[in-house]
Order: structure tokens, then sequence, then C-alpha cells
């Protein structure tokens, strides 16, 4: 595959406006991808780098998603978690054209993959933490 | 085109003083426009932006000046702006637009601005007495002072603290720690008057004196006597006062007060009067061209001295310098704490009371404790605590808000910590506790955390630690501790602007504002329905909100205007969008409706089947009698809806959840009236009905109350004669014990009632706003005039809550009509090949 391939998603109207999607991959957690009230189109790992909250669920404003768990605002450019609170959720290249949602096959297949969602219910008393 | 060039020239701000408030105001001014100016500051003491609040600490020898520096001289050099550090502005040209300044060597520097911000701060004010300028007579308002007590301190044996004010105090305290024998001076008969009664001042003076100062009360400074050419030279020898006696003194501080320093901007013929006059966005009435925030600024006829206030004052300055022109500034009231380690004393409002005042009071002079309420007309117009403080900001909020007491006047001594509070371990000291111990239970904040953040994040304001810590960010059953901790740590007040809170970011209009603007029809008679709409009619300062705004406004919309506004549900909080509630891994949990909590051997085998079928991993009975299923995969969620055949029980929206009831009459030996029938039937009667949070009912069939009527929104509790009607109950984090409301006679009534109550809440909280703190904002008196009293008014509340609920869908099984976007729910995958 060639690394600088792109995959196509979805049509742009797939997307609520100020809404989001979310894409499974074969590998790694989910890639969310948002559309905003201009029609521009970011993704991120749908992972909020607080808890893990998936960030495919939060409220779009601006160029920003609320995490629906603590309500962190991450920056839909860069991940970037609004201050005061510090961190960083890995983003993904995209492309919108003539309509249509792209995302690189490469980055589909091995960007952020080492990252998992977070454990919920019984199956955390298996666990140890 | 030479791509060499800077694109646009950059003004140029100069800011005179280099103080608290004006450091603040560039601070706030480069969050939001970092490159609009060529920024240059001139200080007339040769350091950096310092905490002047904690030079008493660094006195009593608490902390270090270098603790006490809130920006070093690289932050400065990183934000490019030229400091003129040790060098006083002498005179500011208006008309070239030229400060100029001088430096202790007689060397002048000059600077053209575009903008002037002055911020010269205030002066100490010098008792006009022979002696006055002898060497060992200072003043205590910066370094230089400071660094001459300690020197004296440890030189000289006698102090004199001329002014037994908040400063005086802090001084004499610090002094005294640093092994001085401190008399205070003070002319009025009791300590800290501005701030305390007589009462609480005495016990201040009692504290204070086995502490080990002196105290000359009632006495008038004469004269200053020094060591040499009779008196008149050398350094201060001892004081005399107007009744003829005589107090050996090798150093006098002055803390008799501060004066706006307003020098300079007289002498540029800027009007003054009590400060630098200036407007609501903190420019000069003379000159648009010149800002003034700090202690120099008179708005509104008031110069505050206070950290809060001042930075309100830079934000709105800041703002108005970045050219968004929006936010004004609207007067703060302020309230009074002293910084000596070990006092507690707190103050704000008309704590002396007066004509057509009441007072509550609760004395106990052996324990260290009184407390002072004055009460006007049902509503707290002032408090003067000693000794327990801790609900002081409690007080104050009272006091700001303005509500009426009416109802809680019995409790009202006690604080809100009696009113029921968990969460910090009861504890109500800050001061004592130790730094592992939890502060803010919600969010897991120890008391080490908040100090820290305090300390290296450089925070003043309650709003601040919320922020950065989340400390008191969520109950706020913690605000009094942590405004306690920053207290102590930063030195920070207790006072806040009274005026609306904006509803967040986005604008400034409160909750109220927007509600009232909703509900009024426009000029051509035509309704805002749409969040848009809203937003352009009310200027908001973002394209489309934040999530804090948003689903408020949505809400809004649909409750006033049902049938006619459209739901958004971009705009809703994932859990009402999605109609289930978000877990932490991201499954969410189904609650199906169980009608009064009864349910059938059919339903429980759909359920059943359902858990098996989609492995759900855990089954559970909530406390509201309904069964919850937790982790189901969002792609199963609507199978889940299909197979278990049970409308949604709207566990996880802002909406009437369950009514939860007891056995009842039908079964119950005790019961008196059928409770799971009356569940049952309000449940049906306002089941989908939205509101400003979660609504939960209760009927109980006997007082016995089974059900727990007394900590629900509306209970209801069956006696032999019928109902009787509880509203307002919370058993959260605060458990607030629901208020009587009335007796009813039939089920009808009940019906009724509630409806109406329920309607009044859904058009007047606001939003987020539980009906305990809907009740508590508007007193309990009026929601009993609105629906208790006014007869048809209650109806028309009852007839319109049934028109919005009439038809409303199920959205587990209408997603049209309800507005569910089922794209949600399938995920998206890469079509493979597919390249561009």
């Amino acid at each position: 595959m060639k690394t600088h391939e792109w995959t196509l998603i979805c049509q742009l109207t797939d997307i609520p406006v100020l809404g989001s999607r979310r894409v499974t991959r074969a590998a790694g957690m989910d890639v969310a991808v948002f559309r905003n009230s201009q029609d521009q189109v970011f993704a991120l790992l749908d992972r909020c780098p607080h808890k893990g909250g998936p960030l495919s669920q939060g409220i779009v404003f601006g160029t920003h998603v609320a995490c629906p768990l603590h309500n962190w605002s991450i920056g839909l450019c860069d991940g970037q978690a609004s201050l005061p609170d510090e961190g960083c959720t890995p983003k993904f290249s995209v492309k919108l054209e003539e309509g249509a949602v792209y995302l690189r096959a490469a980055e589909l297949q091995s960007h952020a993959t080492d990252l998992a969602r977070p454990i919920a219910g019984p199956a955390r008393r298996k666990t140890v933490v | 085109m030479d791509m060499n060039l800077p694109p646009v020239k950059k003004q140029k701000l100069v800011m005179v003083g280099n103080g608290m408030a004006g450091v603040r105001t560039l601070e706030e001014l480069l969050k939001i426009a970092p490159e609009l100016y060529d920024i240059t500051v001139f200080g007339a003491e040769p350091h950096p932006n310092y905490n002047r609040i904690l030079l008493s600490p660094v006195l009593a020898g608490e902390q270090t000046l270098e603790e006490i520096v809130l920006n070093p001289f690289s932050w400065y050099e990183e934000n490019g702006i030229t400091l003129h550090a040790g060098k006083t502005v002498t005179e500011v040209d208006r008309v070239k637009r030229i400060v100029r300044a001088t430096a202790a060597d007689g060397s002048v520097v000059e600077a053209a601005y575009d903008r002037l911000l002055m911020c010269t701060g205030s002066n100490p004010f010098i008792l006009p007495v022979p002696g006055k300028d002898l060497e060992g007579v200072i003043a205590y308002r910066d370094i230089a002072d400071t660094n001459t007590m300690i020197d004296a301190a440890s030189r000289f044996k006698h102090a004199v603290v001329i002014g037994g004010g908040l400063l005086g105090l802090e001084a004499a305290n610090g002094l005294m720690l640093r092994g001085m024998t401190v008399t205070v001076v003070h002319v009025m008969p009791t300590l800290m008057e501005r701030q305390l009664d007589s009462v609480a001042g005495g016990l201040l003076r009692k504290s204070l004196e086995e502490r080990g100062l002196n105290f000359l009360m009632g006495a008038q400074t004469q004269e200053i006597v020094g060591s040499q050419d009779e008196g008149k030279g050398g350094r201060v020898k001892s004081i005399k006062f107007k009744d003829g006696k005589e107090v050996p003194a090798d150093l006098v501080v002055m803390a008799v007060g501060i004066r706006p320093n307003t020098a300079l901007a007289s002498s540029m013929r800027l009007h003054v009067d009590k400060g630098i006059v200036v407007t609501d966005t903190m420019q000069t009435v003379t000159d648009a061209r010149i800002y003034s925030v700090g202690e120099c600024a008179a708005h509104r006829g008031i110069a505050y001295g206070l950290v809060a206030p001042l930075f309100e004052q830079g934000k709105v300055a800041a703002n108005h310098l970045a050219q968004f022109g929006i936010g004004r500034y609207q007067g703060s009231l302020t309230s009074t704490k002293l910084k000596v380690t070990g006092i507690d004393l707190f103050s704000a409002g008309n704590f002396m009371g007066g004509e057509n005042t009441e007072e509550i009071v609760m004395s106990d002079p052996f324990g260290g404790v009184y407390k002072k309420l004055v009460i006007q007309e049902d509503k707290l117009v002032g408090a003067c605590l000693y000794g327990d403080t801790v609900d002081g900001s409690w007080y104050f909020k009272l006091l700001r808000d303005g509500r009426s007491i009416a109802d809680i006047r019995d409790k009202l001594m006690f604080g809100e910590s009696n009113i029921g509070d968990v969460g910090h371990e009861g504890h109500s000291k800050a001061a004592s506790m130790p730094d592992e111990a939890e502060v803010c239970g919600c969010n897991g904040v120890k008391k080490g955390a908040i100090c820290k953040a305090i300390k290296e994040k450089g925070l003043f304001t309650i709003e601040e630690v919320r922020k950065h810590t989340k400390a008191s960010a969520s109950c706020g059953s913690c605000t009094g501790l942590v405004e306690q901790i920053l207290m102590f740590t930063a030195g920070g007040d207790y006072s806040a602007t009274p005026k609306t809170k904006a509803m967040c970011g986005c604008t400034e209009h409160g909750h109220e504002a927007v509600r009232q603007a909703i509900r009024t029809p426009l000029a051509d008679g035509s309704k805002l329905l749409t969040i848009a709409g809203v937003f352009k009619h009310l200027d908001w300062k973002t394209p489309n909100g934040c999530a804090s705004c948003r689903p408020a406004i949505n809400y809004y919309l649909i409750s006033t205007w049902p049938k006619e506004a459209v739901d958004d549900p971009q705009s809703r909080f994932i859990n009402e969008r999605s109609h289930a509630n978000i877990q932490k891994d991201g499954t969410y949990s189904v609650i199906p409706r169980m009608w009064g909590g009864e349910t059938t051997s059919s339903e429980l085998r759909r359920i059943a089947d359902a858990v098996d079928k989609y492995k759900i991993p855990t089954v559970k009975v909530t406390g509201g009698q309904r069964i919850d299923l937790l982790g189901v995969k969002k792609e199963d969620l609507v199978s889940v809806w299909k197979d278990i055949g049970m409308p949604s029980g709207h566990a996880y929206a802002k909406a009437l959840r369950t009514v939860k009831t007891c056995v009842g009459s039908e079964w119950c030996r005790m019961g008196t009236q059928d409770s799971t029938q009356m569940g049952k039937d309000l449940e049906r009667a306002m089941w989908r009905m939205y509101a400003p949070h979660k609504v939960k009912f209760a009927v109980s069939g006997c007082p016995r109350n089974c059900a727990e009527a007394g900590i629900k929104d509306v209970g209801i509790i069956g006696v032999d004669s019928g109902w009787e009607m509880y509203i307002a109950g919370n058993g959260g984090i605060k458990t607030e014990v629901a208020h009587f409301f009335t007796k009813l006679k039939t089920a009808a009534e009940v019906l009724e009632y509630t409806g109406a109550f329920c309607e009044l809440y859904r058009q007047e909280g606001w939003y987020l706003e539980r009906t305990v703190h809907y009740v508590n904002r508007v007193g309990l008196d009026y929601v009993k005039t609105r629906i208790l009293q006014d007869h048809a008014g209650r109806q028309a509340l009852w007839e319109r809550l049934q028109f919005a609920l009439d038809g409303e869908p199920d959205p587990w099984f209408d997603f049209k009509d309800a507005q569910v976007d089922t794209r949600q729910f399938d995920a998206l995958t890469a079509k493979a090949g597919v390249a561009a």
C-alpha cells in the first residue's frame, strides 16, 4: 500500500453539521471525523487525553469538541486540550474533495494503534489495577 | 511585495505602574490579542510585579520575597515587554502622546503611546504630625517598607503601629513575630471599625492581646519625638499623645489608610474625583486613549482596594484594548478577611445594621465565636463573622443574589453546612487540614493540590482555582473551604461582582436575560425559535456557542415554545442525543420505563432475553426502583430498545425520571392511600417532560413514607384525609428536605398541582438548576403565590404542560418525531480500495 494513498470514508453529508461519525479500523481505536458549521472536516483518535472518553460523542462548536465524559475542550485542528487542561489526542490527516471525506490509508492502518479504550464494568475486576 | 516588512505597524501601549492590577490587564490582553501592541511598562519600584497582599506573610516570616513575585523579569522578556523598573513617570504629554520618566540617577526615559494605561495604585496616607519625616517613621506599602521593618526588628525593641485597621494589625502581628514589643495605636474605640462591629472588634482585640500585642484605643497622636535636636531630628525615640501619654518607639509604622495615587493624573488634567474617573469600559472620562484600572481608578464613585474587583476591571480593559469592545465593568460588592494566621474573621455588606434592619446574633465569647447577620425586608444585607468563617462565602452569595431568606431564616445562622453538606469529611477549617485531606469530594481534589496550583499558577480567584483544579467546580459545597485555602495561600479576598453572572464565555447575558429574550416576541411579532436566531438577536460572541450555552438555549426554546421550536440534537449532551447514559468506557446504559416501579413477568422475560442476546455485562436495580442494563454497545442500542419493547425511562435526560412509590393501600396493612396508582398516574401524565434538570417524584401511601418522598422534587404523602404535597427536596450532594407545600383532597388535584409546579419550574428555572435551587432563588412564598393562591394561573400552567406533552414522541421508537439522528448508531468503515 502506498504511504500517501487516501481512502474514501464517507460523503460530507453523512456527518451531521456540528457533529461527528466514528470510523472503525482493523487495529486500534476508532477515528472520529468531525464536521463544523463551516463544513470543514477534522479527524482525531476517538479518545480524550483525559480519561479516554469518546470524542465522537461530544458537542462540536467552533473548532472544538467538548468531551462527553468530563467536558474537556479539545481542539479539532491539533487535538490539543484547551488550557488550563493539558493533554493531546493524536490527529489524523483528512481530505475533503468534491464532497467526499478521505483519510490516509497508512494512518488508518498504523497511527496511534497502541492506545486502548478505558475499561468499565465487571471486566475491571479481572484486570489488576 | 517585500516579505520582510511587518504586515501592520503595531500600536504602542504604555503602562504607568507595574502593580498587580496593571500586569493582570496585560496578561489578559496578551491572551486575547498577543500581537496587537508594542508594550512598555514603567514601574517606580526596582522590582518586577509581585503580590502586594502577601507582604504581611513576608513580614511575619511565613513567606519570602522571592515567593511572592508574580511575574519575574523573564516574563516581561518572553512577552516582548519593555520594562523600565525603578523609573518614576513624572510627566505625560497628552497632545504629543509621550510619557517621560526619571530614574534614581536623574536620567530621563521617554516613550510614545497610542494607548495609555494608568495603574498608579495608591499611596499610604501620612498623618501630618511633627516628626513624620524622622528616620524610623515609615508607611507600610511596598517591598522597601517591608525590608525596613524586617531590618528594624533585628536591631530595635519598640515598635508603634498607628492604625488599628486591616493593614495596621497585619504589620503589628508581623513585627511582633519578629520579636519586637508592639503597641497598636488606634483613634477609634474598637479595632477594624470599618469591617467589624464592636463585639467582633472586641473579640479580635482580646485574641491579639493574648498573643502579646498592646493596644492604645482612642489615642490621638500629637507628635513623634526624635533622638537629636531636642526631639526634632535623628531617629524616632518615642511618640506623644494628646492626653500627655508618651510611649517609647524605635520604629513607627503609619497604617492609617491609603489614598488613590492621582498626582500624575491631575497634572495631566484628567478628571479626578476619589480617583481617576473611568467609564464602564475603564477608559478615563477625559481622554478615551487613556485607561485606568486598579486602586487609582474611581468607577461610579468607588475606588476599589481588593484583588477580585481589580482583576475584573483588568479583564474589561484588556477586552477593550484588544478592540473587542464587548465587556463592561459594572461595579463590585466587597467583603473583608484579615490575613493574620489563626484569626478568622469575615464581614460583608451592611454588618452594622441600623434603622429597619433586624439582627440575628450568636455569641460565644469564651469559645471565641461571634456571628451577626443583618436582615432587611427578608433579605440578608450584612454579615460579620468572627472565629468561624466557613459560611462567609455562602452569606456573601445570599447577599449578592438578594434572594428572600424568609424560608430559611430559622436555619440561616447555622450556615450552609448545617443544611446538609457532604464530600469533604465535615471539615470546616481549612488551615488545620492536612495537605492530603480531601477538600472537594466530587472531583477528588486534596488540599495540597489546591495550594500547589495556587502557588505555581498564580491563582487569585475562586473561578481560577475551579478552572485549574476542578475543586468546588461541581456541587460547590466546598466553596467556603477553597476560599479559605485561597486566602491563606495567595491572600485573595472574597469579593466578586454582584451583577448577573454571564451564561458562559460566549455572552454577557445571564440565564434570566436569555430566557426573557426568548419569551418576548420581537418587534415584528415573530418569535425567537432557533438557536442561531437567539445568537444573532443577543449578539453572541461566538459563531455557534459552546457546550454550555447551546444545550441551555435549546432547552429554553423547546420549553418556551412547544410545538413551534424544533429540537436540535447537536445541541444536546450525548445522553440526550443517543437517549442512553454514556459510561466511562464509552458504552451506554439502558433503563426502560416501569410505571410507578411496577413490572410484569413478560417485561422481565424480555429484559432477560435482551441481556443474554446482547451480552450486557451488568444488570442493576436503581435507587428510583427501575432496572438498569449497563454496558450496552452504541450499535446495539436500537435493537435492545426494540427487543425489550418498553418505553424510554428518560434516565439519561434532564426530564421526568422516575416516580418512586410504595406498595400503598392495595397491599400494605398500614397503607391509607393507593400510592402505586397515584404514582402511575403521575408518571403517565408527565413522562417525556423535559426540564432544566432531572426531576424525580415519589408517592408514599402513608406518613411512614417508605418511598422517601421527603427528598424528591415533588413528594406526595398519603394521609387519611387525602394527600400532602412536598416540593423542592433533593437527595443529592446537599441533602435538602422538601418543603411542605399544601394539602390536597383528590388524585386529580395532586396531578394538577404537581403539573403546575413543574411547568412553573420549566418556564422559569435556569438550565441545570434543580427545583431546590430554583425555589431557593425565587423563594417558597413566590411559588405558593403562583400555585396556591392564583387558581386561574395554576390551571393555566397545568393546561400548558399538558399541551406541551400531548403527542410528544417516545425517542426509543419515534426516531423521526424525536429528532433522533440514527446515523450515530452505525460506525463508518474505510471503503477498501476506493482512493482519491
